[in-house]
């Protein structure tokens, strides 16, 4: 008989892995965090004794890459892996079959399909799965409404199944526990407070034990999504934010159109264009990709060519090495100057990609604050721009006006049902339900005084030299990061009035250190705030705290932590009914 | 702090904010090109022959030798690869001269993007540097304190609700569901529907289940139980996305006519019903003509899809494609259809222009501006700005004669001009540096039109023209 033994998840694997691309040095050692999940792997392979194979959900591949590599798993007996596929599994002479799967459903399915379609005569084999970041109770019913049932005895563990809140409530309690308490917390919006609450509860329960390590954070801010749905709306005009929006950054790579990659050599002619998309690992341990990421795209011609010139100039040096010294010089520097001369080339085509891609594709607040708003959308779905550009323009029109007025809205809805399909009324209605498109209601609106207090749309936002952090959307503050800003200065006792206009409650809660863990600071230390962003956080949103980070006086280092990356994009269609619905 | 209404509407009105383009004309451009030169020309500079090679290692095109998702592959095809195996992630560590100790990097350096490829240790590494060596406390408790729980023990449903309400107050979607499902199983409909209408996160998880589960059934019931008509409506008018089969889809659609809709919700779900209802028929007759072989137009134009269940908007484009001079009778007629489904006068516009200009049908393009003044003079009207009107017709490659005539009535001189030069509507760049009175940029755009040519005649003229007192 075929045994199912299913295991735990490797706690936060997927989410800690997106702070830790970014952060793996400074004064905040994350490798610790991935040395901690490694442990964890480990103490998971070793529990299935004997010799094993792993069959991967193929997403997963990028989060593990980022914590361990093929060598460890070998030293752990993993003998084969394969991608996991319908029907049989390929063929290995070994004890345990591990799946290591995100808990949904369609991969449920095809678990059960390789498991039943199993040689019986090989039935000694055992079967695990582990679910990364979490079990979920959905998967376990339908594994047991497959064909399994008959041979399978299902468990039913009820510790460590967590729906996001709790998940991210147990990820902070894990980090506090790497990199100490942190005395104070601030919040805001309804799922910042649950989690604080279930943080201090947690807290509570292990009351005997006393953190003994001297705290790394100074300040824990948790952002609810809910509190500023605007920002993720608008089109990130960020270097990497346009990426992401346009051909989708995961894992920290990015797969291209592959025709501007063409190497074309000297003396050939067009060769045939590769079909292959061309995939690009996207980091900051490329210098130049470091340095023009979080620029606005508007500046990053200019600090391209400013490359170009240097690299020029680095190329041309070889006409003044004379001596034999001179010569070898140049000859070791050639391999860094081509590395750069070809990251060079990957971004300027990245760029021209870009722009090729017509401004049609950009969604602004601009439009939406002028009084032709109305006539603009009308011309989007006239020309039939993507649906989900027309869906996140009426989106945003019905949050900056606290819902849309009713004509408005029926028009809006008969016109994008016309030119797209009356099967999207569902989709309208899913929107409906989740609060971005609302009928006005009488009640005044609140989103002139918050847009002015927090002065989130900037008239003169210096795309090259930015001076605030509005350059990230070319005009638009991101209002969550101005709550950040505002938290450190000069604080949020300022802004009180606004604060209560927007949704949620808003608090702060301070942990006691046990005496002795009090940070004695030097002059001039920075400060360090982990931003804990529910529900997701945009690529520009990240910038706009990097740039907040590094504002010379600014006295404030930021983490960033997050339960995803988003962007409107994603996030619409999540939201979709059928997004992949043909519409013409 | 807040201003008066005026002010405000100032606010919104004002023109200040500059939206972002990727305008062609700006400098951004032509320093995407001085880039793109001088990467073209340090490529003819230096040869390379294992310039690719650089490339894929510092980005992983393909996978990295060593990660895990290369490994997958290779595993699959040998086990046999123990070799050579560099660290992961393979990012240039051999790019020399930036490695520095790991000490002293702040994270607002690491915010500005410093290069610190050196530092990228590998997890290999870290391992077999004992100074180096990460401490990794316990994460989990240990494993004594996961123990499987029987749910069965929980008879009466006063323990059920309990179990339900502990499991709501934990936050943990999981034990919800895992309750729920205990639940469903244990308790009647009517029972459980009642209990979870006070429990809205418990409902919430419960209808996620349900759906995800593809439980149509009792997801129904549970929203007619609660009262929610118009969410059982919504997930019954759903369905018709599975009906492949075009009659019985129409069919479905008719009998959700009856279903509790809001008002508004109706309308469109009629307006669905009629559009596939006219495909259908339009379908079954067009097939026939198309067949026939009598119909011109289908011989010319092969139709390449089905209409079929696609948007209004599209029917009508094909309407005015293949069926635009039919009486206002009959179902297939462009004007029938604006009518029936109310289409508004910009959408029509748009679409039947470009179906027209699509078919090169000039005249009938013409027509569509047409608008006769009191004094009976015609002259050009449009609900859709000149300028998209331009666009749509050069995307349908309209001839310049054609073009021109539109061109010119773009109202923006500034837009009109550069349209004009954009698409070579040399008489209105002409006559408009004529009245600009500007010989340097007449005598310029000379050199622009073909030699020879009536408009190089028509700028001769103007230059020999001494009645012409031009500024420069």
């Amino acid at each position: 008989m075929m045994r199912l033994r299913r295991s735990h998840l490797i706690c936060c694997a997927a989410s800690k892995e997106k702070m830790a691309a970014h952060l793996s040095y400074g004064r905040v050692n994350l490798n610790i965090l991935r040395e901690a999940a490694r442990k964890e792997l480990r103490e998971f392979l070793d529990k299935c004794a004997g010799s094993k194979a792993i069959v991967w959900d193929e997403y997963l591949t990028g989060p593990f890459g980022l914590i361990a590599q093929y060598s460890l798993l070998k030293e752990h007996e993993v003998e084969k892996m394969f991608t996991l596929k319908n029907g049989r599994l390929p063929p290995a002479d070994v004890k345990n079959i591990i799946f290591f799967v995100r808990p949904r459903l369609e991969l449920m399915d095809i678990i059960a399909d390789n498991i039943t379609s199993e040689d019986r005569h090989h039935s000694s084999r055992d079967f695990h799965i582990l679910f990364v970041p979490r079990r979920s109770m959905l998967c376990e019913q339908r594994l047991k409404e497959q064909v399994l049932s008959g041979c399978v005895q299902v468990e039913c563990y009820l510790e460590n199944d967590q729906t996001s809140l709790y998940h991210t409530a147990k990820g902070l309690m894990t980090l506090q526990a790497l990199y100490g308490t942190i005395p104070q917390i601030y919040g805001k919006g309804e799922c910042a407070r649950l989690v604080a609450n279930m943080m201090l509860r947690m807290k509570r329960e292990f009351a005997g034990s006393q953190n003994q390590i001297l705290p790394v954070f100074d300040t824990l801010l948790l952002l609810d999504r809910n509190v500023d749905l605007l920002t993720p709306l608008a089109t990130q005009l960020t270097y990497e934010g346009l990426i992401d929006e346009i051909y989708g950054i995961s894992n920290g790579y990015v797969k291209l159109p592959p025709e501007k990659f063409a190497q074309k050599k000297q003396g050939e002619g067009s060769k045939d264009l590769p079909t292959e998309p061309k995939k690009l690992q996207l980091n900051s341990a490329e210098e130049l990709y470091a340095e023009i990421r979080d620029k606005n795209f508007n500046a990053v011609g200019a600090a391209l060519s400013k490359k170009a010139k240097i690299i020029s100039a680095a190329f041309e040096e070889r006409h003044n090495a004379k001596t034999v010294g001179e010569i070898k010089q140049f000859v070791s520097q050639l391999p860094h100057m081509q590395a750069a001369r070809s990251s060079l080339a990957n971004h300027t085509s990245i760029a021209e990609l870009i722009k090729d891609i017509t401004s049609a594709y950009i969604i602004q607040c601009f439009p939406i604050k002028s009084h032709y708003v109305n006539t603009y959308i009308e011309d989007c779905i006239a020309q039939k721009d993507p649906l989900i550009k027309i869906l996140r323009l009426v989106c945003m029109q019905s949050v900056c006006n606290n819902g849309l007025k009713h004509k408005v809205m029926d028009y809006y809805k008969r016109e994008i049902l016309q030119t797209y399909g009356y099967e999207h009324i569902l989709t309208l209605n899913n929107l409906e339900k989740a609060g971005l498109l609302k009928p006005q209601t009488g009640s005044r609106n609140n989103y002139p005084t918050i847009r002015k207090t927090l002065k989130l749309w900037m008239e003169d936002a210096n795309e090259q030299n930015p001076n605030d952090i509005s350059y990230v959307y070319s005009g638009y503050s991101p209002l969550s990061i101005r709550l950040t800003q505002i938290l450190a200065r000069p604080g949020w006792r300022s802004i009180e009035e606004v604060l209560k206009m927007l949704p949620g409650p808003h608090f702060e809660e301070r942990q006691q250190l046990p005496s002795g863990l009090h940070k004695k600071r030097q002059q001039g230390e920075n400060r360090t705030t982990l931003v804990f962003f529910l529900g997701g956080v945009t690529y520009a949103e990240i910038a706009a705290l990097r740039f907040l980070s590094q504002v010379e006086d600014s006295g404030m280092e930021y983490v960033i932590a997050t339960t995803k990356l988003i962007n409107g994009t994603t996030w619409i269609k999540s939201l979709m009914d059928r997004p992949e619905s043909p519409t013409q | 702090m807040i201003k008066s209404k005026v002010d405000e509407e100032d606010y919104w009105h004002s023109s200040k904010f500059k939206a972002f383009t990727f305008d062609d004309e700006d400098d951004e451009l032509s320093r995407l090109k001085e880039s793109r030169q001088a990467v073209n020309n340090i490529r003819r500079l230096v040869e390379e022959d294992d310039d690719e090679d650089d490339v894929e290692r510092v980005s992983w095109s393909g996978e990295p030798v060593g990660s895990i998702s290369w490994s997958v592959k290779e595993t699959a095809a040998s086990s046999q690869r123990a070799d050579r195996e560099p660290a992961f992630p393979k990012i240039s560590t051999d790019t020399p001269s930036i490695s520095r100790s790991q000490s002293g990097y702040s994270l607002s350096s690491l915010f500005k993007g410093k290069p610190k490829v050196g530092n990228f240790q590998t997890f290999s590494d870290a391992l077999t540097d004992s100074s180096v060596r990460l401490y990794a406390p316990e994460l989990r408790k240990p494993k004594s304190e996961y123990k499987a729980v029987s749910l069965e023990r929980f008879r009466t449903l006063q323990d059920k609700l309990l179990l339900l309400d502990h499991a709501i107050a934990a936050h943990d979607g999981n034990v919800i569901t895992a309750v729920l499902i205990y639940l469903k199983r244990t308790l009647c409909k009517e029972v459980l529907f009642r209990e979870l209408e006070s429990r809205q996160t418990a409902l919430r998880h419960f209808i996620h289940y349900l759906s995800e589960t593809q439980n149509q059934r009792l997801l129904l019931e549970l929203h007619r139980a609660l009262g929610r008509a118009e969410d059982a409506a919504l997930l019954q008018y759903k369905e018709h996305l599975s009906i492949t089969d075009e009659n019985k889809r129409r069919d479905f659609l008719k009998n959700c006519l009856s279903l509790p809709f809001s008002a508004e919700d109706l309308a469109h779900v009629q307006d669905h019903y009629t559009l596939l209802e006219r495909q259908i028929i339009i379908e079954v007759t067009d097939r026939q003509a198309e067949r026939g072989g009598k119909v011109e137009i289908f011989q010319k134009f092969p139709r390449k899809a089905l209409i079929l269940n696609m948007p209004l908007i599209t029917t009508l484009y094909y309407c005015c494609f293949y069926h635009y001079a039919e009486s206002e009778g009959t179902f297939s007629s462009p004007l029938n259809i604006r009518q029936t489904f109310k289409i508004s006068e910009k959408q029509y516009f748009v679409t039947a222009l470009a179906a027209r200009a699509k078919l090169k049908a000039w005249l009938d393009v013409d027509a569509l501006f047409a608008s006769r003044n009191w004094l009976g003079f015609t002259r050009k009207k449009s609900p859709l700005s000149f300028q998209r009107v331009v666009d749509i017709l050069q995307k349908n490659s309209a001839p310049t004669h054609v073009l021109q005539d539109y061109v010119a009535l773009v109202d923006d001189g500034e837009l009109r001009l550069t349209l004009a030069q954009k698409h070579k509507c040399h008489d209105i760049v002409i006559s408009t540096y004529r009245d600009m009175k500007d010989r340097q940029l007449l005598l310029g755009y000379r050199g622009k039109v073909v030699r020879g040519s009536a408009e190089e005649r028509k700028i001769d003229d103007l230059l020999s023209n001494p009645q012409i007192r031009w500024k420069n």
